[in-house]
């Protein structure tokens, strides 16, 4: 077992990339998420990762090259931000579409204008429906050991999907943490060898991405479907190895302090953890609040969800991005679709907090839960808020 | 001519990478050149292909025209889509993952793909050294999407939108010079070839392959359908572009630029113009601006092969 060293978790992310033996890595900079592709560059370069790393030159590029490898058989990473994960928007269908096994982190960005480059989830929102699997993790831990997760998950031949790994830019990417950070061997045990089924490959010639007209695309955009719904299952599997190899714990619905809580706070990311600082300081005024930390979002864990807030009264979502013009935050949107047809349901309040990386405090949090009780009592489900807001 | 059908077949390749059946126009002269590319292939290739009109009219699912490893993802990203798969092989090989078969990387895209939408993909895999083939196969213009201008229409010639009209004369710019580009990247091989010229296309296509680093052919293929020409004069349509100058074949080996086929003098633009619907309304004032241009053009590049 590695030693739990202070480390910055970009680095640290790297790294764990890095011992996961990747063949190719394709990037380009983008702040917040640089410091791991130029990690990823120098081990590369130091001959501790042998893999070829191409220093492509756009976002672009970087999803075409990583599926181009990918469908040549290699165990392919990148990693991306905000604007860079927009500019790969249209790839990202493909790469699921095509069954093109990427693991990617992605250091959550605000989206221009005005150009913002501090944490938020609106890039994370825009590429919801992509067909990725989606892991938004806590702290720098939890994204090293989704690195390993994801790698497992995605070349599985049950899934053949691509992952992604959300953690939020500066607010993760940028702190030093203690992190532990598991020897090569471990690793080497954890993360089976790859092999893709269909490469491109001269003795077995195949045609990948042709043409799916009226007579076909219905039924490729259904397996697709089921397949990334099937995906859950797998990631439950490899999250239980990782628990028996590791000792951490992964739940695509995560409770804190929940027991004989009416009221529950929802977060996402790394928000999680100042939000259950607020859960303690409620608790201590004696106000039975928990914290649900959602760590899957794709596919949705719509049966934990479910569970989770059975028992509760109320429910608080935060969401780190807008929808304008919408139903209100997406996160928010989502939770309700996933409760509304529950015989007994809380109510459900979504507030919009931390845009464009503005820090949500500890009592940020706190208002945040009075707020929420407060819009609940009026009765009015549907209202629209971002909270702390100059008007 | 005779002759010619006499020993064409037998100094062809008989392999047809690119399989019959597809669905392209009649005397669709980009499927040609499709087809000679493929026969200059060595045997281990995969052919990453930009959306387009080959794409389409090859890959319509449960066909296939391909028999070698094909793979297709976007419109601007088969210079980087190739680049990831040599890079892959790279890799895989060096890890002992995959036996060294001496695989080879062929990126397919037509003139929108790769002088507009595609530009700064294949600039990129040129920039950075991978060894492969990238072709354009230049029909001069969007044709799978109804013949809209590109960067690589020539002037004058009509599309949907570069109509003439009272106030337009048609496409209004000069063709983007894609080899001058390539070749501005300072790779190894550069040329331009034609389907009316086989044996000169498949050999530059087999060098550029066999070239270490990265490659860039630029091939003229006529299109029927958009030049509003007759299905049976494709052929003769590349080799009157070769012949009047439009369209000179040449390479550029590390630098160096050399004439496939010099000629002492050129046909007059007007052979090529006029069997071309699409440069039917220009008016002899016109013609003789393009002519002027086309001479000192093809002037300037004889000059450079000296």
């Amino acid at each position: 077992m590695g030693e739990k060293v202070g480390i910055e978790a970009s680095i640290a992310i790297a790294e764990a990339a890095g011992l996961a033996n990747p063949d190719v890595i394709a990037a380009y900079p983008i702040t917040p998420q640089t410091h791991i592709v130029e990690h990823l560059a120098e081990m590369v370069a130091n001959g501790e990762v042998n893999a070829e790393y191409i220093p492509v030159e756009s976002e672009h590029s970087a999803m075409s090259a990583c599926m181009g490898a990918s469908a040549t058989g290699a165990r392919t990473f990148t990693a991306t931000a905000g604007q860079g994960l927009e500019l790969m928007h249209e790839a990202l269908y493909i790469a699921s579409s095509m069954q093109l096994p990427v693991v990617m982190t992605v250091a959550n960005r605000a989206l221009s204008a005005p150009i913002n480059v501090w944490g938020d989830h609106s890039d994370m929102m825009a590429v919801r429906d992509t067909g990725w699997i989606q892991i938004v993790v806590e702290n720098g831990q939890e994204a090293v050991d989704n690195v390993f997760c994801a790698f497992c998950i995605a070349e599985d031949q049950r899934v053949l999907l691509p992952v992604m790994i959300h953690i939020d830019g500066f607010h993760l990417t940028h702190v030093i943490e203690p992190i532990i950070l598991p020897d090569r061997e471990e690793v080497q045990k954890f993360i089976p060898p790859y092999n893709y089924p269909m490469p491109l490959d001269t003795d077995r010639p195949v045609t990948m991405g042709g043409v799916g007209p009226p007579t076909i695309y219905p039924e490729a955009k259904k397996r697709q479907d089921v397949k990334l719904r099937a995906a859950r299952d797998v990631i439950l599997e490899h999250w239980a190895r990782f628990t028996k190899a590791f000792g951490r714990q992964y739940h695509p619905v995560e409770r804190y302090r929940t027991e004989g809580a009416k009221i529950l706070l929802m977060t996402m990311g790394s928000m999680s953890e100042t939000a259950m600082g607020a859960i303690d300081k409620m608790r201590d005024e004696g106000i039975d609040v928990g914290l649900l930390k959602l760590k899957l979002w794709r596919p949705f864990p719509f049966e934990e969800l479910q569970e989770a807030v059975r028992e509760a009264e109320l429910l608080v979502v935060v969401d780190r991005s807008i929808s304008f013009g919408g139903p209100g935050g997406p996160f928010c949107s989502e939770v309700k679709a996933a409760l509304y047809n529950q015989e007994k349901r809380s109510k459900v309040i979504g507030l919009v907090a931390g845009l464009g990386g503005r820090d949500i405090s500890v009592d940020g949090f706190v208002g945040i839960t009075h707020r929420g009780i407060e819009i609940a009592e009026k009765g009015d489900e549907q209202v629209l808020e971002t909270y702390g807001v100059r008007e | 001519m005779q002759n010619y059908t006499v020993y064409v077949p037998r100094l062809t390749p008989k392999k047809e990478p690119f399989a019959p059946g597809h669905r392209a126009c009649v005397g669709c002269g980009e499927a040609l050149a499709v087809r000679l590319a493929c026969k200059a292939f060595p045997p281990n290739t995969i052919v990453a292909n930009a959306t387009g009109c080959m794409e389409v009219i090859s890959s319509q699912y449960p066909m296939t025209a391909w028999r070698v490893p094909w793979m297709h993802a976007l419109f601007e990203n088969a210079a980087s889509v190739a680049s990831g798969i040599e890079a892959a092989l790279k890799a895989l090989t060096r890890k002992d993952k995959r036996p060294d078969n001496g695989t080879k990387v062929v990126a397919m895209a037509g003139d929108g793909g790769t002088s507009d939408i595609g530009l700064q993909a294949l600039s990129g895999a040129l920039e950075r050294g991978h060894d492969l083939l990238y072709i354009c196969f230049d029909n001069e213009a969007y044709m799978n999407t109804g013949i809209q201008r590109s960067s690589a229409t020539p002037f004058g010639a009509w599309t949907t939108t570069s109509p003439d009209g009272r106030e337009s004369i048609g496409q209004k710019t000069w063709k983007k010079n894609m080899a001058a580009i390539a070749a501005a990247h300072d790779i190894p091989y550069v040329a331009t070839a034609c389907h009316s010229y086989p044996h000169d296309l498949m050999a530059k296509v087999a060098k550029g392959i066999a070239v270490p680093g990265p490659a860039y052919i630029h091939v003229l293929s006529v299109c029927p359908t958009g030049w509003r020409s007759a299905p049976d004069l494709s052929v003769r349509l590349g080799r009157l572009a070769v012949e009047t100058g439009v369209f000179p074949l040449y390479e550029i080996e590390n630098g160096e630029y050399k004439m496939s086929l010099e000629l002492s003098t050129l046909r007059p633009l007007q052979d090529y113009l006029k069997l071309q619907g699409r440069f039917r309304h220009l008016s002899d004032d016109t013609i003789k601006e393009i002519q002027e241009r086309v001479i000192k053009e093809y002037e300037r590049i004889k000059e450079r092969a000296r």
